[in-house]
């Protein structure tokens, strides 16, 4: 399914520049014979050449080659390219607060993309070659590379929604942190008279001592918040030895009743856990109040304490990452690439394992050498020119990043995800700077120059 | 590929001392984890798809209410609404072919002005040949954003900004080099046998490119065409600069939508997941051209 066809391919895969010099037998050799072959009709042999490449030769000289000159000198020109300004476009590259923010993600692009990606492509290409549905493993992988990065973008969004209600990760996290942590069943609510804290647990502000018989009113709950097994609430009586009370919704439908006293009508509010604290803050026992909303707790040492309402019976539901906000933007969007994109390190390096010589993989095995071993020692260090072409390729794309940052990023954080090619369109085309949006494209060129010098040295040191 | 079996046969000797079939049983407990492992990785990379499909599946208003996931144990949620709406509503259409009307002739073009050229630079000799093909290797990596503001001008005066036709040949030229890199390299690799036996016959250079190197370079050919098609179907940087908003393909009809996420998600998701069905129908009929274009195409 995902092997180059018919053992063609591969010896052209790492030629495309980089790993070059590890593909077996570069094709530039016929070549070298031909030049020297056949040398007669060196005319007619001109005109054709022009022939078969001036197609190519013309598209390529007007829509590549002229552009790159014609966009160096727009970048010393003003906005509308009719006066030139010297090196003022750079200087406010170099000193705006945007595209310092665009560089500064494009760093980081350029710092996490590759690597990671390049480390996960192996482990997924070394894992999927140990496991039964090897291919439909690679098929799941590999399939985001067939849509477009605009599709990829808009899977993501959904994905990245905030609510919990809505967005799958965010639904995830909650399902995930309620089983440690489970929301309060009480959220929203606030201390009546006699009671403070609002927000976090709730305390009588006088203190306790056993034997006596408290009660803690909470207002601001509505309704539909209250159980439906709450009974109407009961004042009960402590022995000597117990501090007892009430929690209750002071709140009487209909109107009347007393703040901070318990009146006909107004409900128990079950299981709201309880805390007795020590004078230091400890917590001495704990209780949970039943369906009239009465709590008892026995065997009280004398003294004075504090009674409070556990933090846990308010504790707000999660509420969701803000994947999309402007901190998280750019980690948000770097993931949905990775997504996208993981399936090409896995395909590079897969065919270059499945090229490894076995005898070497044997010849350890049989050595004794553990799994971790073979991988570490072998496969890695054979590996390492096809990591390369994969690190490099990369970084490539990184610098051009752009689709999946406009589509991911909703508008009022676009300033913060902003990418070099990115800015550089909305400077050129959204703000109609051309000078500006010049200078930086001309900055993404000198960031891919290495590349496409390294490229050359390879493919010429590859032919001689 | 290597199978699986080929890969880990085990030591060489000790399997046939033992019964075989406890061999694999054992194996097989013994990569229980990593199979369950895999199969869980595989799953989460499926999801953001099926998840973007629900959300194509249900209403909108529900969008603002549940996660498409409620559709899993409540069905009744599913309709095929917003993917009806979409085809009824011309503009949409219009954007679809306006797709393919860019990115088929971009693909015929870049094979034959690819083909021809490698041809050249693979099997005529002529003066400074390296020196023109080496250049064409430099131009693998430029990027794009470095040709659009000099082309808009250029298309402006010769009044092909915002058509279709400017979008193609930028298409084009921007797939050339990769082209010509990928075709020479295959056509250089063909025994020279072949070709100087058809020169000696009287062959022209057209007919031994024609009824030699063509038939024998389909594979590259293939693994090209399929890549500058997804390549093209899937641009979104180029017909955003280049293509009028009635030339522009179904990308940039789907990003102006974007302004209004929630809103508009119910048209958002069912053509995002329209224009993912042809790349993806291509993309499972022809997974081998594309994954040998791909590892071809490094760095490009």
């Amino acid at each position: 399914m995902v092997e180059p066809p018919a053992g063609r391919a591969p010896s052209q895969t790492l030629p495309a520049g980089v790993g070059g010099s590890s593909g077996p037998a570069p094709p530039g050799a016929p070549v070298a014979a031909v030049r020297r072959g056949s040398g007669t009709g060196g005319g007619a042999k001109r005109g054709m050449a022009a022939l078969f490449l001036a197609p190519a030769l013309i598209l390529l000289g007007a829509l590549v080659v002229y552009p790159i000159f014609a966009t160096i000198v727009a970048s010393f020109q003003n906005r509308t390219g009719n006066e030139f300004v010297g090196l003022a476009n750079y200087e406010e590259l170099l000193t705006n607060h945007r595209t310092l923010v665009a560089i500064r993600n494009s760093i980081v692009w350029v710092a996490v993309v590759p690597a990671t990606m390049t480390a996960l492509g192996l482990v997924f290409a070394v894992l999927s070659e140990r496991v039964t549905f090897q291919r439909a493993f690679k098929a799941a992988i590999f399939m985001p590379m067939a849509i477009s990065l605009l599709a990829g973008g808009v899977i993501w969004r959904v994905m990245y929604e905030e609510a919990p209600e809505r967005g799958v990760l965010n639904a995830a996290i909650r399902a995930a942190t309620e089983v440690v942590r489970p929301p309060g069943e009480y959220t929203g609510a606030a201390p009546s008279e006699g009671m403070e804290g609002a927000g976090k647990g709730m305390a009588l502000t006088a203190p306790v001592v056993a034997g006596g018989n408290y009660t803690l009113g909470l207002v601001a709950l509505p309704p539909e918040q209250v159980p439906e097994d709450a009974l109407q609430a009961v004042t009960p009586v402590p022995a000597a030895d117990e501090v007892v009370g009430v929690v209750f919704r002071d709140f009487r439908p209909g109107g009347g009743g007393v703040r901070g006293a318990v009146d006909e009508g107004e409900l128990g509010l079950p299981g709201m856990k309880v805390d007795l604290r020590e004078a230091d803050g400890d917590v001495a026992q704990s209780a949970l109040s039943g369906e009239d909303g009465t709590f008892r707790i026995e065997d009280v040492a004398a003294g004075t304490y504090r009674l409070e309402l556990s933090p846990a019976n308010f504790r707000e539901p999660f509420g969701g990452v803000q994947w999309l906000g402007p901190t998280l933007i750019t980690p948000s969007i770097i993931v949905a690439y990775i997504w996208v994109w993981a399936g090409f390190a896995m395909m590079v390096l897969a065919a270059g394992l499945a090229a490894l010589p076995r005898e070497v993989l044997e010849a350890a095995r049989v050595d004794g050498a553990n799994e971790w071993q073979n991988f570490r020692r072998i496969i890695v260090p054979l590996l390492k020119p096809e990591m390369g072409v994969v690190f490099i390729t990369l970084v490539i794309y990184a610098l051009k990043i752009f689709d999946i940052v406009l589509v991911v990023a909703p508008e009022a954080v676009q300033d913060n995800a902003n990418v070099i090619a990115l800015e550089m369109w909305r400077t050129a085309f959204g703000a109609r700077d051309q000078g500006l949006g010049a200078a930086v494209a001309v900055l993404l060129f000198l960031l891919v120059l290495p590349v496409m010098l390294l490229n050359l040295r390879k493919f010429r040191g590859e032919r001689d | 590929m290597a199978t699986p079996e080929a890969v880990l046969p085990g030591p060489a000797a000790a399997p046939s001392r033992r019964a075989p079939a406890v061999g694999k049983q054992r194996t097989w407990l013994r990569r229980l984890p990593l199979n369950m492992g895999l199969a869980v990785v595989a799953l989460f990379w499926l999801v953001p798809t099926v998840g973007l499909l629900f959300t194509a599946l249900r209403p909108r208003e529900l969008f603002a209410q549940t996660g498409w996931w409620k559709a899993l144990t409540e069905p009744s949620q599913l309709t095929i609404e917003n993917f009806r709406r979409i085809i009824e509503d011309d503009s949409f259409v219009t954007s679809l072919w306006n797709t393919v009307l860019i990115t088929v002739p971009t693909t015929v073009g870049v094979v034959m002005i690819g083909a021809l050229a490698a041809y050249a630079f693979a099997w005529i000799e002529f003066r400074g040949r390296d020196t023109v093909f080496l250049i064409v290797v430099g131009l693998l990596v430029v990027p794009l954003q470095m040709a659009l503001i000099p082309v808009s001008k250029l298309y402006g005066e010769i009044g092909v900004f915002g058509s279709v036709l400017g979008v193609v040949l930028f298409h084009i030229a921007f797939g050339l080099p990769f082209a010509i890199f990928l075709l020479r390299n295959f056509f250089a690799s063909i025994p020279k046998d072949l070709p100087e036996a058809a020169r000696l016959d009287g062959a022209s250079e057209l007919r031994i490119f024609g009824r030699i190197m063509l038939p024998l370079g389909l594979p590259a050919i293939a693994s090209l065409a399929i890549f500058q098609f997804l390549w093209v179907w899937n641009d979104l940087l180029v017909a955003l600069v280049f293509a009028r908003t009635e030339n522009a393909p179904i990308t940039v009809a789907i990003q102006q939508q974007l302004r209004t996420f929630g809103g508009s998600i119910d048209i958002i998701s069912a053509a995002s997941f329209i224009s993912m069905i042809v790349p993806l129908i291509v993309f499972f009929a022809f997974q081998r051209y594309f994954a040998a274009g791909l590892l071809a195409g490094s760095v490009k």
